[in-house]
């Protein structure tokens, strides 16, 4: 043993020092074997985990099954049953007890079963049996299935129940076999055998194997070598359908695929039938609606360019309207334009007639007329200003009147026929005439007598004939 | 094979089918292709329906005669034994 040699036979090891490289050891080279014996002093604790002895005639080793290992146990276990386990061993180090893990048991006798089912296993997946690249490729569309299994069994009227349901007529034709005893496998592996010689006459193109559930031996012979191997051998593509999901047979890992139950084999056809029947109806219809999208766009097209198609006439009768449209605006612009003309010619024309003589006359004369008016107002103005002007002299005149003298009883004497003003007696001489001019009135008189000029003192001296010369000055 | 060309006959027509499917659905096919592709497509729906009916709606037993022939004959539906 290799970790025994690493023990130093002069060193001193302690008590967990030992017990840890025994439970390494032990844990290292009793892995996975397998054990047959006899349960005695078993125990069922609280914990749920199962303690036992196993024993022989000679010996006995303590042995767990834990409660994770007790999931599959499909008997009780009791003391004197003789059983085989498949487990490792163990040290429980705080004791120095070694044991048993188990984490299989069967019955002995089904244990060998189980045993043979290993080695088979073993034996076939060496050989490549379950390899992926093995399996037939499962028909899309499944028509003719061949169904092996027994006439009058469950699985077959499962089968039949199921595949009613199926869009498409499905022929199906039953091999029945003995589906458990010593028979069964022999009948299977010759119907398997049949298959492929009358494959070509009934057109299989899918083989349901199977049976409904029972027990590890009811279903042995889908774990027997032989029908493993029919099954492999077969040229149509195998569906097993051995028994409830738990059980997991040799047939089941050679078969292209695996069902659990033949009522789910059965529904696996019928749902790829559904399938293809839910893609073909759905790809008519994309079809029809692609091809009506297609059309649609088409016609869209058409119409579009229908439409453009159409377009010139009227787009002639759009011209058509254009072109009246224009031509009245060009109506128009030339009545403008006309208007226009024939407004500057009466302008010119009256611009002309005023350069007639007759108006340049009538214009002079109404000139004339102005000014004469104007003349005439200026005129009237001068006289009424004059006339205001001699009124107002008259009237400072009339104030400066010799006339108003004349009132205050003073006379005017003029030398007649001079009619000049008489300021100084030298001038007058005796006999001539003169007229003294009174405010009322005037008194013609001839001169008698001239009295000379006196200063002041001397007409004092004679008051009474200055008195009158002096206001007649 | 012969019945295995026949699936193949039938995968390859859905699959055609699905192919003529798309190219229409990309609406630039020029409208005389698309009417032959319509028109072809219509075949394949035709012959993909043709495969499926063609099974018969038979369920049969296949048993060996005495003369170590094969032989079949109707399923006896309803029959009820047990296992």
């Amino acid at each position: 043993m290799p970790l025994a040699a690493a023990l130093d036979q002069t060193a001193v090891y302690t008590v967990s020092q030992l017990n840890a490289t025994i439970k390494q050891l032990l844990e290292t080279n009793y892995r996975y074997i397998w054990l047959k014996g006899e349960i005695s002093n078993f125990r069922a604790p609280a914990s749920g985990h199962f303690y036992f002895t196993l024993k022989d005639e000679a010996s006995q080793i303590k042995a767990v099954l834990f409660r994770p290992q007790q999931r599959g146990l499909r008997f009780r276990l009791e003391d004197g049953l003789q059983v085989l386990c498949q487990g490792r061993v163990t040290v429980y180090t705080p004791r120095g007890d070694y044991q048993f893990l188990v984490e299989r048991i069967e019955r002995q006798g089904l244990g060998a079963m189980q045993l043979a089912f290993e080695q088979l296993k073993q034996k076939l997946d060496r050989e490549g049996l379950f390899a992926a690249e093995r399996k037939l490729a499962l028909p899309l569309v499944p028509r003719r299935l061949a169904v092996v299994t027994s006439a009058t069994g469950a699985a077959i009227r499962d089968i039949l129940k199921v595949l009613k349901r199926s869009p498409y007529p499905l022929s199906v034709t039953v091999l029945p076999v003995r589906v458990q005893g010593e028979e069964a496998a022999p009948e299977i592996s010759a119907a398997f055998a049949t298959i492929n010689r009358l494959r070509d006459q009934y057109d299989w193109d899918l083989v349901i194997a199977g049976r409904g559930g029972g027990s590890l031996e009811d279903l042995w012979p889908f774990n027997q070598e032989s029908v493993a191997r029919a099954i492999a051998a077969s040229t149509v593509p195998v569906i097993s359908a051995v028994g409830h999901e738990i059980d997991l047979t040799i047939a089941d890992l050679v078969a292209d695929l695996r069902m659990p139950t033949p009522t789910a084999a059965a529904e696996w056809v019928v749902t790829r039938l559904e399938n293809v029947e839910r893609t073909l109806s759905q790809r008519s219809e994309q079809l029809a609606a692609r091809m009506h999208q297609v059309i649609e766009r088409r016609r869209s097209v058409l119409g579009y360019l229908g439409k453009r198609l159409v377009d010139p006439r009227k787009r002639l009768t759009d011209q058509r309207l254009l072109v009246d449209d224009r031509l009245d605006r060009l109506e128009r612009a030339m009545a403008v334009r006309i208007e226009r003309i024939q407004t500057s010619v009466r302008h010119l024309q009256e611009r002309l007639l005023m350069q007639h003589p007759r108006r340049r006359i009538e214009r002079h004369q109404a000139e004339l007329n102005l000014m004469h008016k104007q003349i005439d107002s200026q005129v009237r103005q001068r006289l009424s200003n004059l006339r205001l002007r001699v009124r107002h002299l008259a009237a400072q005149i009339q104030s400066l009147s010799p006339l108003n003298v004349l009132a205050r009883g003073y006379a005017i004497a003029t030398l007649e026929p001079e009619q000049q003003v008489l300021r100084n007696a030298d001038r007058v001489t005796p006999g001539r005439a003169v007229r003294v001019q009174l405010h009322q009135g005037a008194l013609d008189c001839t001169v008698d007598r001239v009295q000379p000029h006196f200063t002041l003192a001397s007409r004092r001296s004679s008051p009474g004939g200055q008195e009158e010369e002096d206001r007649s000055v | 094979m012969v019945r295995k060309k026949k699936t193949d006959q039938f995968e390859e027509s859905l699959e055609k089918l699905g192919k003529i499917v798309e190219q229409l659905e990309q609406g630039e096919v020029p409208l005389e292709e698309a009417l032959e592709s319509f028109t072809e497509g219509v075949k394949l729906v035709q012959f993909c329906h043709k495969k499926l009916e063609e099974a018969e709606q038979k369920i049969e037993l296949l048993t060996k005669g005495q003369g170590g022939d094969w032989t079949t004959e109707a399923f006896p539906e309803g029959a009820k034994n047990g296992e």
